[in-house]
């Protein structure tokens, strides 16, 4: 069977390609999102913070012969705490100057890390193996399913919505979304928001690492995947608009298809098309898809 | 004294002072080509500070039009024999017209936006030079050459080719004294100031912020012509979101919002890489690295920016008592 051309079968496995890269896109610009909304700093370290993620999952495996399913569990809490050491030591000061110097700031964190880590491991990458439970394909007669890849796709959106509902529909959410409109009235009301504050960055930065380990065992783990990635993901955040949890999951996902997409019809483009598409918001939506004017 | 004659007082003086440095700095035993090689990059830290320190828009793909103009100028010296001044004339409408492209999508975001749209347009370009031809890719563009000034003065001496750029570099350096001191100027600083307030009075902010945008990358695209007509060739390195983050670096250690800062800062990044890259490898990266987070938690004025506080405070008439 053919579709304009294509098989099939490579055109479902690059869509299936592209929702794992979507997958990626959506997690690392809901870390964005979270983190945007109470600190008002974009986190030029995410890229890095995603790629120490996946370190970790390496470095477990290598080192302490710890599994694909406890680095799950420990390399977001690990990474977190960098991330809440971060936030204690150096961003804590900068909340009430410009929000650029949030940005220039964590971009010096950026060059850090990343450039340690070349130190350390060289820039070829790093193999890390499929975890034995995720192993193999599923045939679903149309097409051969990769199981792993599934799984990425499906982690990522339960952990997505995960926080989706966490957000929007509990108390401690509300307590969020409440330091987001007016920090100095929610701590009036005895809540101590330097901590929340903290914890948001901690657990964006969390997001990201999980992204890292999810990401583990598709692409070589090298020190550059943070970088490689994170300029794709700001044009996302651009393009939806940061206004949104949902629309930062929409985007992210849709931008990622779109990705495959092009891939399969025009590959010189599949490079620049997240770019392209950032252009014409920009043009004809200033504001992204899901954001608000301000 | 008011202050705007202070302030022309300070900029002759230390536009005097650079004037000499770069004058015999060959004299005193500095290597031409490094020498050359920096005042391009201050060329180019001052050329993004018009737009930073001046308008207030954090432009974090400025390397795109320090390439382009590289690009350009090896394209026309190389491949289309043009003499170099038309070549440097060429390479500088080309960085233009790209600000001109990139920039009327850029300003339609502010702030942080406006930082994450000018990088990621960056790197749009940055994938087009990668795989168009005229670039050579990943080998770039080698065996620029030099030419001959106004088809007389031969510049493959590296003498000759230094004065050569010391005299843009000055003539540089005037043009944008000239701008940020303009009304121009004027209006720029308080669009940064208070942008709802520029609009109520009337000025057409956007059109102010595109026209800063393409001097800022016409500028840049000077700096970069010059600085493949000093090595000889242009490479992806130059277009890379490092190279931005170079410049941003460069003008905060300086002091965003002086004229002199980037050129200090400029020196002291090429000179620090200069020194450092054969002897610590990827550590240079963890030193700039570092450098930001100092500056940006303790030192955000910059050499120069803290300088101009201290000349400030001491010319204040001390208050008896105090």
């Amino acid at each position: 069977m053919e579709v304009f051309g294509v098989p099939l079968q490579a055109l479902l496995g690059q869509l299936l390609l592209g929702l794992v890269n979507g997958s990626f896109y959506a997690l690392l610009s809901l870390g964005l999102a979270v983190i945007f909304g109470l600190l008002n700093i974009i986190n030029f370290s995410h890229g890095a913070l995603y790629m120490m993620g996946a370190y970790a999952a390496w470095m477990m495996m290598e080192y302490l012969g710890l599994g694909y399913w406890w680095s799950l569990l420990v390399a977001p809490i690990a990474v977190g705490g960098v991330g809440v050491v971060i936030e204690r030591l150096m961003l804590r000061r900068l909340y009430k100057l410009d929000h650029l110097y949030g940005l220039l700031l964590t971009f010096g964190i950026a060059l850090i890390i990343e450039g340690v880590y070349r130190d350390q491991f060289g820039v070829s990458g790093q193999p890390y193996p499929v975890p034995s439970a995720l192993r193999g394909a599923t045939n679903l007669g149309f097409m051969i399913l990769p199981n792993y890849r599934a799984w990425v796709v499906v982690a990522s959106l339960v952990i997505c919505l995960a926080t989706w509902y966490v957000i929007e529909r509990t108390r401690l959410g509300a307590y969020l979304r409440a330091g987001t409109e007016n920090p100095r009235l929610v701590q009036a009301f005895g809540i101590n928001v330097p901590r929340m504050v903290m914890l948001t960055y901690g657990f964006g930065v969390a997001l990201a690492a999980i992204a890292g380990v999810l990401a583990a065992p598709i692409i070589q783990v090298n020190p550059l995947m943070g970088s490689n990635i994170i300029i794709v993901v700001f044009a996302v955040v651009v393009i939806g608009g940061m206004g949104s949890i949902l629309g930062s999951i929409v985007t992210g996902l849709g931008l990622g298809l779109i990705e495959g997409l092009t891939r399969v019809f025009y590959a010189e483009a599949s490079a620049t098309v997240v770019f392209v598409i950032m252009a014409v918001v920009l043009l004809l939506r200033p504001a992204g898809l899901f954001g608000r004017e301000r | 004294m008011s202050e705007p004659r202070a302030a022309n007082r300070d900029f002759a003086i230390g536009f005097v002072v650079v004037a000499l440095a770069g004058v015999l700095a060959p004299a005193i035993g500095l290597y031409p080509v490094f020498v050359m090689k920096a005042l391009c990059f201050a060329l180019f830290a001052c050329a993004f500070n018009l737009l930073l320190g001046y308008a207030g828009l954090l432009s974090f793909g400025h390397a795109v039009f320090f390439a382009s103009a590289g690009y350009a100028l090896g394209q026309s010296l190389k491949v289309w024999g043009w003499p170099t001044e038309l070549g440097i004339l060429f390479a500088v409408a080309a960085s233009a017209a790209l600000g001109a492209l990139l920039g009327m999508l850029a300003i339609r975001r502010q702030g942080i936006y406006f930082a994450m749209v000018t990088l990621a347009l960056a790197q749009m370009v940055y994938f087009f030079f990668l795989e168009t031809k005229f670039t050579g890719g990943e080998d770039g563009l080698q065996g620029i050459p030099r030419g001959k000034l106004l088809g007389v003065v031969g510049l493959e001496n590296d003498t000759v080719l230094y004065y050569f750029i010391l005299a843009v570099f000055l003539a540089a350096l005037l043009l944008i004294y000239r701008i940020v001191t303009s009304p121009f100027g004027q209006v720029l600083k308080a669009i940064r100031e208070n942008e709802a307030r520029a609009l109520s009075l009337g000025y057409d902010i956007e059109r102010y912020k595109l026209l800063a945008f393409i001097l800022s990358a016409g500028l840049t695209g000077l700096a970069g012509a010059c600085k493949a007509l000093v090595v000889g060739f242009e490479t992806l390195t130059d277009a890379a979101w490092q190279m931005s983050g170079e410049v941003v670096l460069m003008t905060l250690i300086g002091g965003v919002g002086t004229l002199f800062g980037p050129v200090i800062g400029a020196f002291a990044i090429v000179g620090l890489q200069d020194q450092l890259a054969d002897r610590v490898g990827s550590w240079v990266q963890v030193i700039l690295g570092v450098m930001f987070v100092v500056c940006v938690l303790g030192f955000r004025r910059g050499i120069v920016g803290e300088l101009g506080a201290w000349l400030e405070r001491r010319r204040q008439p001390r208050r008896p008592g105090s």
